[in-house]
């Protein structure tokens, strides 16, 4: 049994862990409103260059010449990763559960004897996939830097994956990240960015009559690469909401476990404040009977 | 009253613009365009220049964008700009930003003669707008 003065300082400590935690999950609350907000707000753009690419595509499909950004290299044999995690810890499940969908994606191509090449932005998602494929990762983006996500961070690193594309580095590539759904909820995502996995557009048979300017193959060489860049800026921002909430969520269950902890320590040091007290009576009252 | 038709200006960060608008005019990569309502199904890259927005309500809004892209049909124009920022906005501060990440973009190009050409262009379209359509 711990001495009274182990138990004062095991309460003490905890109150301090508790106050810490508290903090972190209020620092937590206040970031994620403004990144829900970033989110949110590109949410719009990406929407609509979905939509021009589906429209598009609609009229490129069955012409030739198509270029490899959109249709990929016609192999599928090298596969980029792009695993987007955040730069610290203690946000719940949050970085592993993006590394573990990683991870699984990873052996299932290897065991398909695919090579994969995995590029890391953020450094906790490196940290959890170097044990096991430490010499497949060749490059890790950092983004402790930036504090408030701008198009412009995420057209660098979309200029990067592009340049490897180019030079054949390789024929596939895949983002994971983390979907915001709720402050509960953040949901992994594997998403297929070259070649781009296109959903057909509904009003897709209306747009035969569509005008180019310059022309077909012009506008998606500018497009499709901005569309690379666009993902990869909608992801770090989702990323950037679901660390936030995840963050949250967990300094939230720490603070409360710490209340309990601290409640169930003061028990146990009043019960043994308590017995002392009666301890010390007996002493008392047996030694005046005794005289 | 002259009929109107949806107008959208988004750009990777936010939904700047979404309004009924009389008629908007934007700077195509192959010469600036008017777009009125019924206009027939186009689809542009633009270069950086100003977007003026004559709103159904009479009032009129100007935008600097950096190049991007503009979809119209004959009910709606969307504008997708790479960055786009109110007219009255735009200092010199911000125009010289944009002018070191062309710069930037361009030095990087280094393999491929026809992007480089590319990235020249957008150059010279960006220092002509400093020179001519442009009071900072």
């Amino acid at each position: 049994m711990a001495s009274l003065k182990d138990l004062r300082n095991r309460i003490a400590s905890v109150k301090a862990t508790q106050k810490i935690t508290k903090a972190m999950q209020m620092v937590a609350a206040a970031k994620l409103r403004r990144a829900q907000e970033a989110a949110e707000a590109a949410r719009p753009y990406s929407q609509r260059m979905d939509k021009v690419l589906a429209n598009i595509s609609a009229a490129m499909d069955g012409q030739e010449g198509a270029p490899p950004l959109m249709v990929g290299t016609g192999k599928d044999d090298v596969h980029l990763l792009i695993v987007a995690t955040a730069e610290r810890g203690l946000c719940g499940g949050f970085n592993s559960s993006i590394a573990r969908k990683a991870r699984d994606f990873a052996r299932e191509l290897l065991a398909k004897n695919k090579k994969v090449k995995i590029l890391c932005i953020g450094k906790k998602g490196r940290d959890s996939l170097r044990m096991e494929f430490g010499e497949l990762i060749f490059d890790l983006i950092d983004i402790r830097e930036i504090k408030q996500m701008a198009f412009s961070d995420a057209d660098k690193i979309g200029r990067k994956v592009l340049g490897l594309f180019n030079d054949g580095e390789f024929d596939v590539a895949t983002l994971f990240y983390s979907e915001f759904e709720s402050i509960i909820s953040q949901v992994p995502q594997a998403q297929q960015i070259i070649p781009p996995k296109i959903e057909a557009g509904e009003d897709a048979g209306a747009d035969a009559s569509y005008d180019y300017e310059p022309n077909e193959a012009e506008i998606l060489e500018d497009l499709l690469p901005r569309n690379v860049s666009v993902q990869i800026f909608r992801a770090l921002l989702e990323n950037g909401a679901s660390e936030q909430g995840a963050r949250m969520s967990a300094m939230d269950n720490a603070t409360r476990n710490a209340g309990d902890m601290i409640d169930k320590l003061s028990i146990s040091y009043n019960r043994q404040r308590q017995a002392q007290i009666t301890n010390e009576l007996i002493e008392i009252i047996s030694g005046a009977e005794a005289l | 009253m002259a009929e109107s038709f949806k107008f959208e200006l988004v750009s990777p960060e936010k939904l700047l613009l979404s309004v009924e608008a009389e008629m908007v005019t934007i700077p195509g990569t192959e010469g600036d365009m008017g777009i009125l309502v019924d206009h027939a199904a186009v689809m542009t890259t633009l270069r950086p220049g100003i977007v003026e927005v004559k709103l159904a309500d009479g009032s009129e809004q100007s935008f600097f964008v950096a190049g991007g892209f503009a979809d119209a049909t004959p009910s709606s124009l969307t504008v997708l700009a790479e960055f786009s920022i109110p007219k009255d906005e735009l200092t010199q501060e911000i125009f010289d930003e944009r002018k070191k990440l062309a710069q930037e973009a361009h030095d990087l190009i280094t393999d491929d003669a026809e992007k480089k050409a590319n990235a020249y262009t957008y150059l010279e379209q960006l220092s002509h707008l400093e020179q001519t359509g442009l009071t900072l």
